[in-house]
């Protein structure tokens, strides 16, 4: 069969699944749109908010952000778990015993502040809007590899979907389908990874094979790999090249902004019991951990396996000739994906052979030249063709191909859903009900939830269609100000009953304004380019801190303030300390619920 | 609410507190493992456990890439465990 036609029934298979789903879980209240009327099982939660929380970067970029990269980048392996044990205990039990639909409800009712609220509404738009574009240009280059369809058209189907099953059936549409989009996905990303674990060191479980025996060389794979790429001037894979104090707190931020981020906070508001939403972070890791193991593993061995394309005889011998790209079927991927532009090689010295080396390290430019290569000849390899690409490169069957479109998408529609939903709650229940017009029907909040998700899914196609320039580094962003203003205003409502409306205002805005100036700092003023004042890197910055990693240090800016503020401003209302006395106790989180 | 005895309002709170105390002391033996195999063992205390090989590198590696995800998870499935059994001892419990 074709591989267009195999493609097209997998995707085509999957998006029929997602709507059916839809419509057999329409939602009827707004207790069931907002919250799936808080009768998910936790185990349930669990997939749901692992196909929620990852993303297009998760499925489709990390393996390929490890493999480049190597241990340094475990940041993103340790950052994006690590949140998951500050959710359970720090965040998750508490906001769903008090039981309300939103976060900026909680941030309101807490610090008994409108402000509050709306900082809150304004932080929540600001990450999630940034979050959402980059799921669809996702969808977009999906669609375009895999069903020959331009980026438009492929845009305008995701969103369509989307549209149909989020305005729809709101959270517990939502919840349903995402649980089906994870099993898609984890297959999608499993099953090539276990054959490609199985040709290289017979381990059918990659994450195992990871730390075993590569077959080829007798080797363990890891100290292969190294040797390999040292060979290359690249430097070691399990080495620690970077700066500690900027592994440290990037890892930190991740972590601290995974579990201030609204759309992830909002699923445990589903489950029926505080009990439930402790176990169902725990659930949710276990999903989590399935793609995350293996992905390390996807990493290395890919990498591993790039490196012997092109030096078949190994780093000694001759590269491979340009001629066995065109003619040998193991290259036939290296087409394929040039024609996407984001693959690219060039045989500069004319020599009829590709060399990849890495031609800024100073020993190989003096190789180089006894050799009398001219330069690094694989040009372009952009680091998301790894996962995308390796079914191809491992000479996989053709449904496995199929099967991985389809996982894309899942994992890239599953996050802008989850998004899609955080927003109009935002925007429905916390701006319209809590500001703008307190006494409107269960009936016109409810349009009005719809009318609100239906908006954002045009604005989120529109900036899916035309990204602004800054889109990939939005995504990082939109973790610092997560990490920098909202994490920290939920941990003090519940773990202190001294910070007050004032404080929690004022450390709020300190954590925002100070992350979002750090990083305009060193990444341009609204990210365009020329007009930062210092460069983004160790040594020239201004603390000595990259931009990914101030999101922790704006955090702690906003406990310091919110604290000092507080001690000097009336202290908490008595009700407020019930307030939080009663969030603490899990006791009559049932009864909470019943008064929706 | 007369089917079991209902402790005095005092005692209640007395229970809520002992119960707050109870749960910030797991959650801070929690984190600091948490801390320990993630910045720990991961990332700032590496070179001390390079002795160790593992699978063609060293338990730092491990912990990196691996089992601070693992320990993750025994984490948050413990803290459950232990908070279940703690709800119930103070009378705070879901009915």
């Amino acid at each position: 069969m074709d591989q267009y036609v195999i493609n097209l029934l997998f995707v085509g298979g999957s998006f029929a699944l997602y709507i059916g789903i839809a419509i057999w879980a329409r939602a009827g209240s707004t207790a069931e749109f907002y919250a799936a009327s808080r009768g998910v099982h936790p185990v349930v939660n669990g997939a749901a908010t692992a196909a929620d929380w990852m993303s297009a970067a998760s499925f489709i970029s990390m393996a390929g952000l490890i493999a480049f990269v190597g241990y340094d980048n475990s940041s993103f392996l340790m950052g994006w778990t690590g949140g998951y044990v500050l959710l359970a205990m720090l965040l998750a039990p508490y906001l769903r015993k008090f039981g309300k639909f939103t976060v900026p409800e909680f941030i309101g009712e807490r610090f008994y502040s409108p402000t509050a609220r709306m900082v809150g509404v304004l932080c929540l738009i600001i990450a999630s809007i940034t979050y959402v574009i980059g799921q669809m240009t996702g969808v977009g280059v999906a669609f375009s590899r895999f069903l020959e369809v331009s980026n438009t058209v492929g845009l305008l189907i995701g969103a369509g979907v989307v549209f149909f099953y989020a305005v729809l059936g709101g959270m517990k549409g939502i919840t349903y389908t995402q649980v089906a989009q994870y099993c898609v996905l984890i297959l999608a990303f499993t099953i090539p990874a276990v054959f490609i674990s199985l040709q290289l060191t017979g381990n059918p479980i990659p994450a195992l094979g990871l730390f075993s025996e590569h077959t080829a060389s007798g080797q363990p794979l890891l100290e292969r790999l190294d040797e390999v790429i040292t060979d290359l001037g690249f430097s070691e894979y399990t080495g620690h090249g970077g700066d500690t104090l900027n592994m440290v707190l990037f890892t930190l931020s991740l972590m601290i902004g995974t579990a201030g981020l609204p759309h992830v906070i909002i699923r445990f508001f589903t489950v029926p019991k505080v009990s439930d939403a402790r176990l169902s972070a725990g659930w949710a890791l276990v999903f989590i951990a399935l793609l995350y193991l293996t992905a390390p593993a996807v990493g290395a061995m890919a990498r591993l396996n790039i490196t012997d394309l092109m030096w078949p005889e190994g780093t000694s011998g001759q590269a491979v000739a340009v001629e066995t790209i065109q003619n040998d079927p193991a290259y036939d991927w290296m087409e394929t994906w040039q024609q996407t532009n984001l693959l690219a090689f060039e045989d500069k010295n004319g020599d009829g052979r590709i060399q990849y080396y890495n031609s800024d390290n100073p020993e190989m430019q003096e190789v180089a030249e006894q050799n009398g290569w001219e330069g690094n000849e694989l040009t372009k390899f952009n680091r998301d063709i790894l996962v995308l690409a390796n079914p191809e490169i491992a000479n996989l069957p053709g449904w496995v191909i199929g099967l991985i479109a389809a996982g894309g998408l899942a994992a890239a529609l599953s996050t802008a859903a989850g998004l899609l939903l955080a927003i109009s709650g935002a925007v429905s229940h916390d701006l319209i009900r809590g500001a703008i017009n307190p006494n409107i029907s269960e009936r016109g909040e409810l349009l009005s939830a719809r009318v609100a998700m239906a908006v954002s899914v045009v604005i989120a196609t529109y900036l899916g269609l035309n990204p602004p320039g800054f889109a990939a580094e939005t995504v990082a962003l939109a973790f610092g100000l997560a990490a920098a203003s909202i994490f920290p205003v939920l941990m003090m409502g519940i773990f202190t009953k001294h910070v007050n409306n004032r404080g929690a205002v004022a450390g709020m805005l300190t954590g925002l304004i100070f992350t979002l100036v750090y990083v305009f700092l060193h990444k341009g003023w609204l990210f365009i380019e020329g007009t930062n004042q210092f460069p983004d890197t160790v040594d020239g910055s201004l603390l000595g801190l990259k931009a990914t990693a101030i999101g922790a240090v704006g955090a702690l800016l906003n406990f310091v303030v919110a604290f000092i503020v507080s001690k000097m401003t009336e202290d908490t209302p008595q009700e407020i300390k019930d307030l939080v006395d009663s969030v603490r106790s899990p006791r009559g989180a049932a009864a909470a619920q019943a008064d929706h | 609410m007369s089917s079991h005895n209902e402790p005095a309002a005092g005692s209640v709170e007395e229970a809520r507190r002992k119960y707050w105390a109870a749960n910030i002391r797991v959650i801070a033996w929690s984190l600091a493992v948490w801390a320990i195999v993630s910045f720990g063992f991961g990332i700032l205390f590496r070179p001390l456990l390079s002795g160790i090989p593992i699978g063609g590198t060293d338990l730092g590696f491990w912990f990196a890439q691996q089992g601070s995800i693992l320990v993750f998870i025994v984490l948050i499935f413990n803290y459950a465990r232990v908070m279940n059994k703690l709800d119930r001892q103070y009378n705070l419990d879901e009915q």
